[in-house]
């Protein structure tokens, strides 16, 4: 009994303690964007690892995932007699909650594990260390600019992840099962707003890709300088990161549109 | 049965040290160019709950090569982490061209950093870029420098480590011996007063070994450098060292010259010096007896 009870307390220092070094961390973080705004061709390297690189993915799975949800959606609404209403149904189950959720999960695989790797290795191959020798702050240097690329890809991702998704719900909507081309459009200009849908599935996005990124830079700069340590830490940014992503993702949705 | 752990000698203390601790103050932040380039005094520091160093007192000299031996795993690495502001000491002060490292702000730390150098057991090469862009990237960080000045310099370090027609090259590219050439190169791109070398021919083959032996020599002379070499490589760092210490048990065993060192008497010395399997540090792990372990009497019978 009093071991389990050391150990659940050992559990929750060792929890507080790596919370309160990811915090510091990102305070570090966010202490370079000043010099980062001064070499912005270093963030333009990190959108283009972060962003462009993870397009691929993100084009396929939202067009994918925009067809079953057709498919899906036109069994259901068609028993209601409501199958004109499949370009609401799709365009605003990805606008508010599939685009950017699934967006932050996918780049939580790709992009954040790549990111944890990346710098757990340089850790472990004394990259840190060499640049920290010569006098280059490497927090500044390589987690800034790559925080902020995977906090500006994340709601562009998410965008076309949405955008792609209407398109293969259209496509089988409209191409496969009939629905009316006009209905299908006409009801989503109606219905989706652009305020209370749009931004706030931009907001949510955002959140996500300022958590997704944290995690992934703070597990690799927190990672143990070996193999096996890079591979814990790469395995625990997704774990961490999808946990985080659906559990924020109910708060966010309970706040912004709870009654 | 366990280790002896011989004396070390009564470390040199500094004039006026134990006469008052303002005195030490004055004493270690002088900058006079014959006091030693690196004083450390005091020196206490635990990692993960073992003691690393208990006490440890040296002094680095202007202009010198200086090797720091001892065996593996105790703590000759961490001593140049702790020299260069990358590990904070537990208890002690080290001072660096008669600054304390640990009391710098970090832009003081950074600046200070710019006149030192370190080569690491890796090489530490940005992988990312080629080996042109890794000697110039300190130089691109700290000296606005026309491109073409900056070329040439670039290719003048190259040079001075035979690496000139490697510059196009990736780090994946070289042997192990040329990545730590390219990374002796980067480590004196900013012209540093100091380099610190950390264990610079493990790993090597002999050709590479004779080339960092040479090279850190020269680079020492011709740019008056202060060298301080880290490696349990005896005999190729006696051949290059103008003042050894060994390091164990937390502790500075023995200093002096190389050839003051190998006339050293004490067993455990002369033990790490020639290389002898058992001594006073045993070939054996500490374990339970033979008996228990071989006729079914340990705990994993049970």
């Amino acid at each position: 009994m009093i071991n389990a009870l050391a150990s659940l307390g050992r559990f929750g220092l060792s929890a507080l303690a790596n919370l309160g070094r990811a915090h510091l961390l990102l305070l570090a973080v966010l202490g370079g964007t000043a010099a980062l705004l001064a070499r912005p061709r270093l963030l333009v390297a990190q959108l283009f690892n972060v962003g462009v690189l993870s397009l691929l993915i993100i084009l396929v799975s939202g067009l994918f995932v925009g067809m079953v949800l057709a498919l899906q959606g036109y069994y259901v609404l068609s028993q209601f007699g409501a199958a004109e209403s499949l370009g609401v149904m799709v365009s605003a189950s990805l606008v508010r909650e599939l685009g950017p959720v699934v967006t932050a999960l996918l780049v939580a695989g790709r992009a954040g594990s790549a990111l944890t790797a990346e710098i757990g290795l340089m850790k472990a191959t004394e990259q840190l260390s060499g640049l920290e020798m010569m006098a280059v702050d490497p927090v500044r240097r390589i987690l800034t600019p790559r925080f902020y690329g995977g906090v500006i890809s994340m709601p562009l991702l998410a965008a076309m992840f949405s955008a792609v998704g209407v398109i293969g719900g259209y496509f089988v909507g409209v191409g496969l099962l009939g629905v009316d081309e006009g209905a299908f459009w006409s009801q989503m200009q109606a219905k989706v707003d652009f305020h209370e849908d749009i931004v706030n599935g931009v907001v949510k996005s955002m959140v996500f890709g300022v958590v997704v990124t944290w995690i992934a830079l703070f597990q690799g700069y927190d990672a143990a300088p070996t193999s096996a340590g890079v591979s814990r830490a790469t395995t625990r940014t997704v774990v961490h990161s999808a946990l985080a992503v659906l559990g924020l993702d109910f708060v966010l949705t309970a706040l912004m549109f709870g009654e | 049965m366990g280790q002896e752990r011989p004396q070390p000698p009564n470390p040199a203390p500094l004039a006026k040290a134990t006469e008052s601790p303002h005195a030490q103050v004055d004493d270690m932040t002088d900058r006079d160019p014959s006091a030693p380039l690196v004083k450390i005094r005091g020196l206490h520091f635990v990692r993960d709950q073992r003691l690393i160093f208990d006490g440890v007192d040296l002094d680095i000299a202007r202009g010198k090569v200086t090797a720091i031996m001892g065996p593996s795993g105790t703590g000759k690495t961490t001593l140049l982490k702790l020299i260069s502001g990358q590990l904070r000491p537990d208890a002690g002060r080290i001072v660096v061209d008669g600054e304390d490292v640990h009391r710098l702000a970090r832009h003081d730390l950074y600046r200070l950093r710019t006149r030192t150098g370190m080569l690491f057991q890796s090489g530490a090469l940005l992988t990312d870029l080629d080996v042109f862009e890794n000697v110039a990237y300190p130089l691109r960080e700290h000296a606005r420098l026309p491109e073409s000045l900056l070329r040439k310099l670039v290719l003048m370090k190259l040079e001075a480590v035979g690496l000139r027609g490697a510059a196009p090259l990736m780090p994946s590219q070289l042997s192990g011996g040329m990545a730590r050439r390219v990374a002796l190169a980067r480590a004196v791109a900013l012209d540093p007063m100091m380099i610190m070398y950390d264990e610079p021919f493990t790993g090597q083959d002999p050709i590479s070994m004779g080339v960092l032996v040479t090279l850190i020599r020269q680079l020492n002379d011709a740019s008056q450098l202060t060298s301080i070499v880290v490696s349990h490589d005896v005999r190729e760092t006696s051949s290059i060292a103008d003042y050894v210490y060994i390091i164990a048990n937390g502790q500075v065993m023995c200093q002096g010259t190389p050839a003051q060192v190998a006339a050293e008497p004490s067993q455990w010395v002369r033990q790490f010096m020639d290389g002898l399997p058992d001594g006073p540090v045993h070939f054996h792990y500490p374990a339970a007896t033979p008996e228990r372990d071989f006729l079914g009497q340990g705990p994993r019978d049970a």
